[in-house]
């Protein structure tokens, strides 16, 4: 046996990834089925010097993450949608005064306590809308434990390279579920490291003002450079502002450093698309019941294919316009009422052709379940 | 190093208002700082949200100025990743006790090295003048317009009953005192808690009608004693200034590295 | 190998989980399969019935949940009563003659077999009655060699227990071989 292969939950596999990608700094507060990458990173993280705090609450585990991205470090917490929603104050937090760091929510069942040990995709849209204010958010998900460790190093890089929270959207069946991991070798995939200022002490140091390629040079607290970090409208030097012109430039930017290079972050699996005449649509565990009806159909001659999306905010419309062009049917397979079903019909032309396949009962959807869905838009006017 | 070199001159003169104490805190904690000989870059300042949180923008260190009540859980990360770093973190009465109780008494329970300055002026200045949970029952607020019913905290006692290991309360009037128990309290190895109770006369002592600046600090200097002192066997209606609780007791991180050595032996 | 699909069942404490998780995990480390392994969360699984599905396979497995397993092991009569029904036509049913009473009515191949009595007999401790059952599994059904369970219990279990284990697995295996018909 390969050393490099493991038979292990998806959420040890978010742990492998995060440690793959250089994480050293963990807060968090139990809460189910997030649990097991505390406990796992509790164990590991102080063997690699890392260190690990479990807070009184998510709004803490949030700040204190925040704290330690400050002097230096890859940092995360992990949470589900009870503690996400308590973590919206410290993301918005992130998203202004610009923090690396990354947020795991594993999805259960909501509003409120809701089903706290059955799967759901219901936090989408929380995930781009549940901060107040205007402002761009990464969120991205996967559907299988080499994807998340994909996806997991990919979150890691994208906040450091436009110095921002990223949302890690995985669910109660791809966290708890067992499957084979082949971990990378180190070097397999690239990591983005902290782009730190080369600006010498003594000399004037900008926090906030954007390099030609729109990123920021941070330093660390501790550091030669003192200046401030606030979660209030800022300027170049992180003081707070009220000018008209200081405000619309900065909230351009939190939102154009990240829109504009959705080309960038955008990452998606394709299954049989080539010429489909139906569409799926999904992400996350969901994707693996789409993925399993597309196989068996295509297997039986039917022009069926499978868009499976890891990147969903930024909302890459130009990629589903494009893949859906030619498409009879579109549907989208998620479980919730269709908070990826709104920006589909958005991307595409005629959004008559989108349909839902959902289930929001707790139960993880079924082959059976797109099935039916095929069979009612199908069967009518051929 | 002189007083001034520790400011952000051009941020002056500051937004507090005339006669507030809060000036008077900065004015000791620079102090206190000055005499101990901390390089700039070794403090990082953690403050929350109100006009106490302000006092982070004026000091030439590293600040971070976070969120209403949030500033202990910002700090605690800062310093768990580096635990070398001085951490000062003050706050007003409703900013550390009220949205940010929890974060308080839990940073005190861990006996995280920090320095959290409660600067209590008993009501919530930046929003015009709402009751603070350190108001107290009787007083008056814009949202206690028929008198306040809500009962007080004892910050001193409900920080050593959360455990932290270095508590003092001192005022804006006592300012050597101030300066002195600043000292101790930032070179205590241990989560230590400064109450330092200061004037707000434009909305506490407007709408209470306790006078101007000038008769608030005379309040401070009339009705406080020395902890343990006589004067207080004889009144006890006195609050009592000085060092409360000074223990030694195993600090968070220095108990973090040894489950580092637990983790890298095996 | 065809695909073959098994849902364990039985209550907290008697380690149907982690026979699931150790069948899966030598399929996948030792015999080059691939397999997938779910497990019921939550109140249900304080007390009451727990349940873990398995699936293992020469392909890609997309759906990891078990509708209708081909294998279904019952080790309590509340596991029975709950799951008797969703058993595949045709496919394999095992209880334990000690803890489970069947019904007739099943479109199964029912095999009662006396796993806990056995184990108190021969080895007369509790603990290693997953095992047993995962022994006498794999000897009425084609799935993973005996060794690569061993391995997976090497790395789990401290090498004081090793060798019960190893017993419980072979009289596991004996007893299995009887029903094998």
């Amino acid at each position: 046996m390969s050393q490099n292969i493991r038979f292990i939950q998806g959420n040890e596999v978010c742990v492998e990834a995060a440690l793959y990608a250089g994480l050293n700094f963990f807060a968090g507060y139990p809460i189910t089925p997030s649990t097991e990458i505390a406990e796992h990173l509790s164990l590991r993280l102080p063997q690699i010097k890392g260190r690990f705090i479990q807070m009184e609450d998510e709004i803490a585990s949030v700040c204190a993450i925040i704290g330690a991205s400050l002097t230096g470090h890859k940092v995360m917490t992990a949470t589900s949608g009870p503690g996400f929603s308590l973590m919206q104050e410290g993301l918005g937090y992130a998203i202004m005064a610009e923090i690396p760091c990354v947020i795991i929510n594993v999805q259960r069942g909501g509003p409120s306590t809701g089903l706290p040990t059955s799967v759901s995709q219901g936090d989408v849209g929380q995930a781009l809308w549940g901060t107040h204010g205007d402002h761009a958010v990464i969120a991205m998900t996967a559907s299988n434990h080499q994807d998340i460790f994909a996806m997991t190093v990919h979150a890691f890089n994208m906040a450091e390279t436009y110095r921002t929270p990223v949302i890690l959207l995985f669910d109660e069946v791809t966290g708890h579920m067992r499957e084979r991991l082949v971990i990378p070798e180190p070097g397999e995939f690239p990591l983005v490291e902290r782009l730190r200022t080369s600006v010498k002490e003594g000399v004037d140091y900008h926090p906030y003002l954007p390099r030609e390629d729109g990123r920021l040079p941070m330093s660390d607290f501790g550091g030669k450079h003192r200046y401030n970090v606030t979660g209030l409208a800022h300027d170049m030097w992180g003081f707070p502002s009220n000018n008209p012109s200081v405000v619309q430039g900065l909230l351009r930017h939190l939102v154009d450093k990240i829109n504009n290079n959705s080309h960038n972050i955008t990452r998606y699996n394709e299954y049989e698309m080539e010429d489909a005449r139906t569409v799926l649509i999904s992400y996350g565990s969901s994707a693996r019941s789409a993925l399993h009806v597309v196989k068996n159909r295509r297997a039986r001659g039917e022009r069926i294919g499978l868009l499976e999306l890891q990147t969903l905010w930024p909302f890459p419309f130009g990629l589903v316009r494009q893949k859906c062009a030619d498409a009879k049917y579109i549907v989208v397979v998620e479980m919730n009422m269709g908070q990826i079903l709104q920006p589909v019909r958005m991307a595409v032309d005629n959004p008559e052709r989108v349909y839902l396949a959902n289930r929001i009962d707790g139960v993880f959807i079924t082959p059976t379940d797109i099935k039916n869905i095929l069979r009612i838009i199908q069967g009518r006017g051929m | 190093m002189a007083i001034k070199d520790y400011i952000r001159e051009r941020f002056f003169p500051h937004m507090w208002c005339a006669g507030c104490g809060h000036g008077i805190v900065l004015n000791g904690l620079l102090r206190a700082i000055e005499q101990i000989g901390i390089s700039k870059n070794d403090i990082v300042m953690v403050s929350g949200i109100g006009c106490s949180s302000r006092i982070s923008g004026y000091v030439d260190f590293h600040t971070l100025h976070t969120l209403h009540g949030r500033a202990l859980a910002f700090a605690t990360g800062v310093k768990m990743s580096r635990p070398e770093l001085k951490l000062i973190v003050p706050m007003g009465d409703g900013d550390a006790l009220a949205i940010g109780g929890n974060h308080f008494i839990h940073a005190a329970r861990r006996n995280i090295d920090m320095t959290a300055i409660v600067m209590n002026n008993r009501i919530y200045g930046m929003t015009g003048g709402q009751y603070s949970p350190l108001s107290g029952y009787g007083t008056s607020a814009t949202t206690a317009p028929y008198s306040n019913i809500d009962h007080t905290f004892d910050v001193v006692n409900l920080s050593v009953a959360a455990g932290a290991s270095f508590v003092a309360r001192t005022t804006a009037y006592h300012v050597m005192q101030m300066i002195s128990v600043l000292k101790q309290a930032i070179l205590h190895k241990g989560f230590s808690v400064v109450e330092i109770l200061t004037q707000c006369p434009t909305y506490f002592g407007r709408k209470n009608k306790l006078g101007g600046a000038v008769e608030m600090m005379e309040y401070f200097k009339n009705n406080t004693t020395s902890v343990g002192s006589k004067a207080k066997q004889e009144n006890p209606e006195l609050i009592e200034r000085g060092v409360f609780v000074r223990k030694e007791i195993p600090e968070y991180c220095s108990e973090y590295e040894k489950i580092i050595q637990r983790a890298t032996i095996g | 190998m065809e695909r073959c699909r098994l849902v364990f069942s039985g209550s907290g404490g008697q380690g149907v989980i982690t026979a699931a998780v150790i069948l899966a995990e030598s399929a996948v480390l030792y015999e080059d399969l691939i397999a997938v392994q779910t497990q019921s969360y939550g109140p249900e699984a304080r007390g009451g019935a727990t349940r873990s599905d398995v699936i293992i396979a020469d392909s890609e497995i997309y759906f990891p949940k078990v509708n209708q397993p081909n294998v279904l092991v019952c080790l309590t009569q509340e596991a029975y009563n709950k799951f008797y029904s969703i058993v595949r036509p045709g496919g394999l049913l095992i209880t334990d003659t000690r803890f489970v009473k069947t019904w007739k009515k099943v479109d199964a191949r029912q095999k009662e077999l006396p796993m806990y009595q056995t184990i108190m007999e021969k080895i007369g401790k509790p603990i290693v009655f997953n095992i047993f059952m995962l022994g006498s599994l794999i000897s009425m059904v084609d799935l993973v060699k005996p060794e690569s369970i061993m391995k997976i219990l090497e790395t789990r279990i401290p090498s004081a227990f090793l060798e019960m284990n190893r017993q419980a697995l072979r009289l596991g295996m004996e007893l299995g071989a009887q029903f094998n018909y």
